[in-house]
């Protein structure tokens, strides 16, 4: 089982992880609150300022299965791997324009998720009941891949493990977090953070300077890149073919808006101290972009490497074992379990708030508050991340990541329920519901196959089904509101937005 | 609107595709396609940035 590890990268490896998981249980006295309240397990008391949420919502989007699988696509397929790069462009206009004002709506009603804003604002629970599955379906497989992150790099470490014992350092590392998390809650993964993000920006910017100098710089990269991708053929290359364009395109924007409806993004968000700590950050964020990108070409090295690998996901802790001495691997390795860590937890928590707030309270018991209420979330927190643990331990691996990209077609029907009930008062309820319904089922219809394909045929290009499916959704809503409308004249009032009001942004 | 052109520029750039779907001309051997999305990114920043002065203003 350990006759093959390499105990340098794994004692630095445990030594970091031990590190993280002192500040997993410290946490709980961080910016001391009252843990049996939701609000304050839930969402930190909302009383992360601009840096705390710097460090959180970079440690809770740039998630180690990115880490993972992006280096890992442009392995495969060069070029169109890189549509992670606008997308990240496109998320900070969205998030400075958008979400400072659902905060500022979030925090006046208590709200604590999608579906806390949905039912206040249409007063629809069944809308607010299928805007929390949605969360709580898409969010599941995401922890689960989270895990198949960390579990590459304890192979890469040496560990072979037999039957039971295969999985047995990744239940461990589970255990230990679910048991932080249900004590200090958001705290421990806000706390986490700092150690993760600062971990990762070491081991990238150390990549990205020695891995060039031992190939011979980036043209030689870019030119072994090439000539791999040329002798491989297809849809392949440094410059993305015709027919890739709008599926470049439709995908980075369909993700784009799908990023922070996620019920982590949400919790990240609305767990920040203000509207001007949200728009400081819209600014700052980008940062982690960068170093997105530059593990993005960890991608193009493997092939300058000579890398011969059956699974491109072994992409990034090969090159770091072929490159730097093995207690720097090991240190990368860390990062990059840690960067799974946090935001499993926060995806646990987020789902637990959803599931407690928009299933059990409303539909089991309505006089739910309080210390029970937090009681549920707690317990919850650990059901998620051991249905998570039971996906990766019992099902194959392409599964979750199966279910990860339906999720992600389905997270972002529910585009118009927020953003859109965010602005205006137009759409009513029952048709918000109906095009979800309807954006659901064509989604899952276009990406379902033999193999499941996000791209899919429309008129004589393709394009990203979940964009695909968001239009059908917004028409159906639309037209049926309209509808409504029509059928209510004379009682229909606007009055309610204005009550809406975002703080004044020249005093943040 | 300034505000809403400011914040949609980046955007724009970063969406056409057409635009920098191209080896030449590099940059420290990087191919255009990959150097200008990369510059593109701290760019966008400094777009936000700018809408967030004229809020404070």
């Amino acid at each position: 089982m350990i006759d093959n590890l390499n105990w340098e990268a794994a004692s630095v490896f445990i030594a970091f992880f031990a590190l993280v998981t002192v500040l997993g249980f410290v946490a709980s006295r961080w910016k001391a609150g009252d843990l049996n309240q939701l609000h304050e397990w839930g969402l930190g008391g909302r009383r992360f300022g601009p840096w705390v949420t710097w460090f959180l919502l970079g440690g809770d989007l740039y998630t180690a299965y990115t880490v993972i699988a992006v280096p890992a696509l442009v392995y495969a397929v060069g070029a169109f791997g890189f549509f992670a790069i606008p997308y990240t462009i496109l998320i900070y206009p969205l998030l400075f324009a958008v979400f400072p004002k659902l905060w500022s709506v979030c925090r006046e009603r208590e709200y604590l998720t999608a579906g806390d804003f949905v039912l206040g604002h249409f007063g629809n629970r069944w809308l607010a009941l299928a805007v929390a599955i949605t969360g709580l379906v898409a969010t599941m497989p995401y922890i689960a891949l989270q895990l198949v992150g960390m579990e590459k790099v304890i192979e890469a470490m040496g560990f072979r493990g037999e039957g039971i014992w295969a999985h047995a350092p990744l239940t461990i590392a589970f255990i230990i977090l679910a048991v932080y998390t249900y004590r200090s809650g958001l705290r421990a993964p806000a706390m986490i953070a700092f150690v993760k993000d600062i971990m990762i920006y070491i081991f990238v910017i150390a990549a990205v300077i020695v891995i060039p100098i031992k190939l011979g710089g980036y043209g030689a990269i870019f030119d072994s890149a090439g000539a791999a991708f040329e002798a491989k053929g297809g849809n392949t290359g440094l410059l993305l073919k015709e027919a890739q364009i709008w599926p470049y395109i439709t995908l980075a924007v369909g993700s784009a808006m799908a990023l922070f409806l996620y019920p982590h993004s949400l919790t990240g968000i609305l767990a920040a101290s203000g509207p001007g700590a949200i728009r400081r950050n819209a600014i700052a964020l980008p940062a982690y972009s960068i170093v997105l990108a530059m593990i993005a070409l960890l991608g193009l090295m493997g092939h300058a490497a000579g890398l011969k690998l059956s699974n491109p996901q072994d992409v990034v802790p090969q090159l770091f074992l072929k490159f730097f001495p093995d207690w720097f691997s090991g240190f990368a390795f860390a990062a990059i379990a840690i960067g799974a860590l946090v935001p499993a937890a926060i995806m646990s928590i987020g789902a637990a708030n959803t599931f407690t707030r928009n299933v059990w309270k409303p539909f089991v018991n309505p006089s739910l508050e309080g210390a029970e209420e937090a009681f549920i979330a707690k317990v919850v927190s650990v059901v998620v991340k051991v249905g998570a643990l039971a996906v990766i331990l019992l099902m194959p691996t392409k599964f979750a990541i199966d279910l990860q990209l339906l999720g992600g077609v389905w997270m972002i029907q529910i585009f118009p329920a927020i953003i859109f009930g965010l602005f205006t008062r137009l759409f009513s309820g029952w048709a918000l519901l109906a095009g979800l319904i309807a954006g659901l089922a064509s989604g899952t219809y276009l990406v379902w196959g033999p193999a499941l394909t996000p791209i899919v045929p429309l008129g004589s290009v393709s394009v990203y089904a979940g964009l695909y499916a968001l239009t059908i959704n917004i028409a159906i809503s639309a037209s049926l509101s309209i509808i409504v409308i029509m059928m209510k004249r004379g009682s229909f009032s606007d009055a309610s937005v204005k009550n809406y009001s975002d703080v004044n942004p020249g005093s943040s | 609107m300034l505000r809403a052109a400011l914040l949609l520029t980046p955007c724009l750039l970063a969406l056409c595709v057409w635009g920098y779907n191209s080896l030449e001309p590099q940059l420290f051997g990087f191919p255009f396609f990959f150097w200008s999305q990369i510059l593109l990114i701290p760019i966008s920043a400094l777009f936000i940035l700018a809408v967030y002065l004229l809020e404070r203003r």
